[in-house]
């Protein structure tokens, strides 16, 4: 079939403006790109989790308790809603890893002796299930068994209630249960420091006292099942036995960060796009407004030979809808790639048997479908334009721009200015909507850059928040039981100790109102120094005598604050019931907990002088006789050394942030050339006549490349304020959006973020200026002689 | 000199060879058909372009072998240009319009007295799209005389106008040509405007075809066409 005509002008028009066409196509491949590229993560990552959690029977609700005989199994099997439950021990061990001179620690759960558990199975990646005759056989995390370089075959050394043992391997395997593997109190897995073994239950239970008996409960819900009449049907028959409180998946530790992060994807993938579509709506709207006012004659003709309206309007929007599907073609693939290479960067930190890869087809769809109708958008105002003009108006070419005495000139502000000025000043007044389509692209650029690369200062903040600030000890250890305070002057006494102090923890339920919230009170001595608690201003809490202070985190979910009671409903020894002030609101980034002062919790616990655990400082020099004797120390069942947490924690998110920090900053790069870009070759293409006048007139090239370049940088240096502004208000939103129930990012930005965004629009403006100069030169000045404006 | 446009079979041979002279305070025309290297002849006298051979000299300067910055200063300093379609900026009054060119050159003249001698003054806060077509090229020609230049060119400055109009624009250019003893050079395919000439220059395919000096010369206001 012969191609039409307006087809092959179409094709034509497409090919001469290929390079405005190509910058927004790839404005709007990096919206797509964005959007597909965090979508196909997160399905990937929720298709995984549900395929995982649903074959490998991931609990629905946990309980850890005290000690209850494994006779009262039937009894929560007939909790109406249990479908089946598993009943397990459960137990905290110091490590000694060979190589690893930090105690490491480790979590041992049983499983049934001859079988796979009915719930959390195990995924076994090489070897076999633990043999129940056997002492020692144990499986073990595959992250940890990589991190160390250990499978089958290898042993290692755990202190179990007080005692060595030697623990053999016999597999690696992988549980629904630690997707996100974290140490008690850890914010990011250190895989070197936290394993998790399962061992048969003959052989772990002797261990522990548990014969006949179970530390840990988890169950799977029949279908239709209430959850909280289940938790309440729960508690009440293992309270007594010192249950700590069901809680559902929504609590669970690997759970709750899997779903933080899944979240997080959302809300990326939802605002960058967004920001995206509409600077190529802009885009287009100025590109495409231009090739109009330039076409005038020639949809003039084309009425006159009897095109109709929609004909001449669907041309034009055709160019749209043209540029609109290479950019979301460019941005499917793009997003694809990316989102292979996210997928890979997360199951560094996620742990699946399986990996599904699940292409976000109904983002894709999505993402076509918003960016034609950007571009649509974009176009709409232009093209209706094109369609109303009357053929005899359209033949004449545009009248002269028409200029008035403005208001500043009426006042006579103008009168000062060199007549460069003036026409610039004019220009932006005249046709406000066009200058202001360049300042909010340029300023977009600079919020986005912002944006980007705030979060690196606000981890930075976190980091010395987190690690200098409040924590200033350099080790903290946790005992298997609450022990007298006198076990403080045990630790102290160890080698190279400088400083111990004493903490209580101790897991309660807190009320305010209708809410409730599972947590710990962390009782501290007043004045301690190793674990400061500080507010909002950055000033040092001294706990009260009595009453509570919360995190502004745990408020915020108990809808409380100061001078409201809340009811403590402890959860361990005589589980007393108490109403409590609460005093004063605490600032955490990682993490809630209420605090009090450890006097006043123990008489609220009915107890005298007992800790949890002793937080500490030492002398450096003594680091290998210290960790040799806490490694020997059997009532020590957790240890957290704060060197290796920061290590972990800043080597597990520097390559993260890097990451994203690239990715913004190409982005944010993207949308400064294109926006500087299209705006002064469109700026160049409409004013080269009068610059060319100019240059006849006897303006040097300079001189006009200071008029030009000067209209640039005055609207560049009106999108600064604005930029730094919507930047400032952008990074502030985001954190915000980006807090979760595990962790939030501090709102903190510094000068020299922003210098660095205004420094890369710069750049971009500077290589445009230098792109678009050698036209400016070479201007032809005898054509405008003799061309009607 | 010669102008040659292109190169090879497809050249074009815009001036073959003319030799001429222009003297100070002297009006001239040139006549020409569309094609017959007028405009390329302005566009070289002008410093906008130099010739493919040969030579062009103002006073003591040459202007064949100049830098593109010394052809500015050429036409910043000593010429004046109107053109057909005024080429006024829209953003800029009359007065700024002339402003433009006073705020560079070496000894203007205020802009308002420019206005005078085009008879605008009143006009002179007025933009662009607020005058009539000859009022605009009357607001051109005094942007091009405020420099009180040694040369006046002019490029089909009624072709835009109606007889009427146009007549006024060329009663403007005659009264600075008389009372500034600028050199007026009009180019024109109008030959009734040669009336007002000393001199007329008839140009035909790339060459001139005849130097005409009149004895008389017709008042502006006396042409009719």
């Amino acid at each position: 079939m012969k191609r039409r005509a307006l087809t092959t002008k179409l094709i034509r028009d497409l090919l001469h403006l290929r390079a405005p066409l190509i910058a927004i196509a790839i404005v709007m491949a990096c919206g797509v790109g964005g959007l597909v590229m965090t979508r196909t993560t997160s399905e990937s990552l929720r298709a995984s989790l549900d395929a995982y959690y649903d074959r490998y029977r991931f609990a629905d609700l946990f309980l850890s308790l005290k000690r209850a005989p494994e006779a009262i199994r039937p009894e929560i099997a007939a909790v109406p809603g249990v479908a089946q439950i598993e009943t397990r021990v459960s137990i905290g061990v110091t490590l000694d890893v060979p190589g690893v001179i930090e105690p490491a620690v480790g979590r041992i759960i049983s499983i049934p002796d001859d079988r796979q558990p009915s719930l959390h199975r195990l995924f076994l990646r090489n070897g076999r299930l633990p043999d129940p005759d056997r002492h020692g056989e144990v499986v073990v995390s595959e992250a940890f068994a990589e991190a160390l370089g250990i499978g089958p075959g290898d042993t290692i050394d755990a202190v179990i209630n007080g005692t060595r043992e030697t623990l053999r391997i016999t597999a690696t395997a992988l549980s629904p249960e630690f997707v996100y593997a974290i140490q008690p109190g850890g914010f990011v897995p250190d895989d070197k420091r936290f394993a998790v073994f399962w061992m048969p239950h003959r052989q772990l239970a002797p261990l522990y006292d548990m014969e006949g008996a179970f530390n840990d409960l988890i169950v799977k819900l029949s279908p239709g099942a209430r959850e909280q009449a289940v938790i309440d049907g729960i508690d009440a028959l293992l309270d007594p036995y010192g249950g700590t409180g069901a809680y559902a998946r929504d609590e669970q530790i690997s759970h709750l960060f899997i779903s933080d992060e899944l979240a997080q994807l959302r809300t990326m993938g939802t605002v960058m796009p967004s920001v995206f579509l509409f600077v190529s709506a802009l885009l287009v709207n100025i590109v495409l407004a231009r090739l109009i006012r330039t076409q005038r004659e020639q949809i003039a003709v084309l009425r006159s030979f009897g095109y109709t309206r929609l004909q001449i309007g669907s041309h034009y929007l055709a160019m749209a809808v043209v540029v609109a599907v290479v950019g979301a073609l460019l941005g499917l693939v793009f997003g694809a790639v990316l989102g292979k290479f996210m997928l890979a960067l997360y199951v560094k930190f996620y742990r699946f048997p399986i990996v599904l890869f699940e292409f976000g087809a109904s983002a894709a769809a999505v993402a076509i479908a918003a960016t034609t109708a950007a571009a649509v958008l974009g176009a709409i105002h232009a093209v209706a334009g094109a369609m109303r003009l009357p053929p005899a108006e359209a033949m004449r070419p545009e009248p002269p721009g028409r200029y008035h005495a403005s208001f500043i000139d009426r006042i006579g502000l103008l009168r000062r200015l060199s007549p460069s000025t003036k026409m610039f000043l004019r220009h932006v007044e005249r046709r406000p909507l066009r200058a202001m389509v360049s300042i909010v692209g340029m300023s977009l650029s600079i919020s986005i850059l912002t944006m980007g690369t705030y979060v690196s200062d606000a981890i930075d903040y976190l980091i010395e928040y987190q690690f200098v600030s409040t924590q200033r000890y350099d080790l903290s250890l946790g005992f298997t039981e609450p022990r007298a305070g006198a076990s403080v002057f045990e630790v102290a006494a160890l080698p190279g100790v400088i400083d111990a102090e004493p903490y209580r923890a101790v897991p309660v339920r807190i009320h305010h109102n209708h809410l409730s919230e599972r947590q710990s009170i962390i009782g501290v001595q007043r004045g301690a120094t190793l674990e400061r608690i500080i507010d909002d201003r950055g000033e040092p809490i001294v706990v009260p005598p009595t009453g509570l202070v919360l995190t502004e985190s745990l408020a915020s979910q108990l809808k409380a604050g100061p001078g409201d009671t809340v009811t403590v409903e402890v959860l361990e020894g005589q589980r007393p019931v108490v109403e409590c002030r609460v005093e004063a609101l605490a600032r955490t980034y990682i993490g809630s907990a209420a605090y009090m002062s450890i006097d006043a919790l123990h008489g609220v616990m009915r107890e005298g002088d007992v800790a949890s655990g002793v937080h500490l400082t030492f002398d450096s020099a003594e680091t290998a006789p210290l960790y040799r004797r806490i490694k020997d120390t059997p009532q020590i069942a957790s240890t957290t050394v704060k060197r290796a947490s920061l290590d972990s924690f800043e080597e597990t998110l520097a390559e993260s942030i890097l990451i994203m920090r690239s990715f913004n900053l190409a982005f944010a790069c993207v949308i400064a050339v294109g926006v500087v870009y299209n705006s002064t070759r469109i700026a160049l293409a409409e004013r080269a006549r009068e610059l060319a006048t100019l240059r006849v007139l006897g303006l040097y090239k300079g001189e006009i490349a200071a008029i030009f370049y000067g209209e640039l940088a005055l609207l560049m240096l009106m999108a600064i304020p604005i930029g730094l502004t919507c930047g400032y208000y952008f990074a502030l939103t985001m954190s915000a959006l980006m807090s979760t129930e595990t962790h939030r990012i501090p709102f903190m930005l510094t000068p020299q973020t922003m210098a660095f965004a205004l420094a890369v629009v710069l750049a971009a403006a500077i290589v445009t200026a230098l792109d678009t100069r050698r036209q400016l030169d070479d201007l032809d000045l005898i054509a405008v002689l003799k061309d009607a404006s | 000199m010669t102008k040659v446009y292109g190169r090879g079979p497809s050249a074009v041979h815009a001036l073959r060879g003319v030799d001429l002279d222009l003297y100070p305070g002297e009006f001239v025309v040139m006549l020409g058909p569309s094609g017959s290297g007028k405009s390329t002849l302005l566009n070289i006298l002008g410093g906008l372009d130099v010739p493919t051979s040969g030579s062009v000299h103002y006073r003591d300067h040459n202007l064949t072998d100049n830098s593109d910055t010394a052809l500015t200063r050429y036409r910043r300093e000593h010429v004046g240009f109107v053109f057909q379609f005024y080429n006024l900026i829209p953003s800029l009054t009359a007065r700024e319009n002339v402003e433009l060119v006073t705020d560079i050159a070496r000894d203007p003249m205020p802009a308002l007295d420019a206005l005078d001698l085009v008879r605008l003054r009143p006009r002179a806060d007025h933009f662009p799209s607020q005058l009539s077509g000859g009022e605009q090229q009357r607001v051109a020609i005094a942007r091009a005389i405020a420099k009180r230049p040694e040369v006046l060119l002019c490029d089909e400055p009624t072709g835009a106008l109606d007889a009427e109009t146009g007549i006024a624009v060329l009663e403007a250019i005659a009264r600075i040509n008389e009372e500034l003893a600028t050199t007026a050079c009009i180019i024109t395919h109008n030959a009734v405007i040669a009336q007002m000439a000393d001199r007329v220059i008839r140009l035909s395919n790339g060459q001139i075809a005849g130097v005409e000096r009149n004895t008389h010369r017709v008042a502006a206001s006396e042409l009719a066409w």
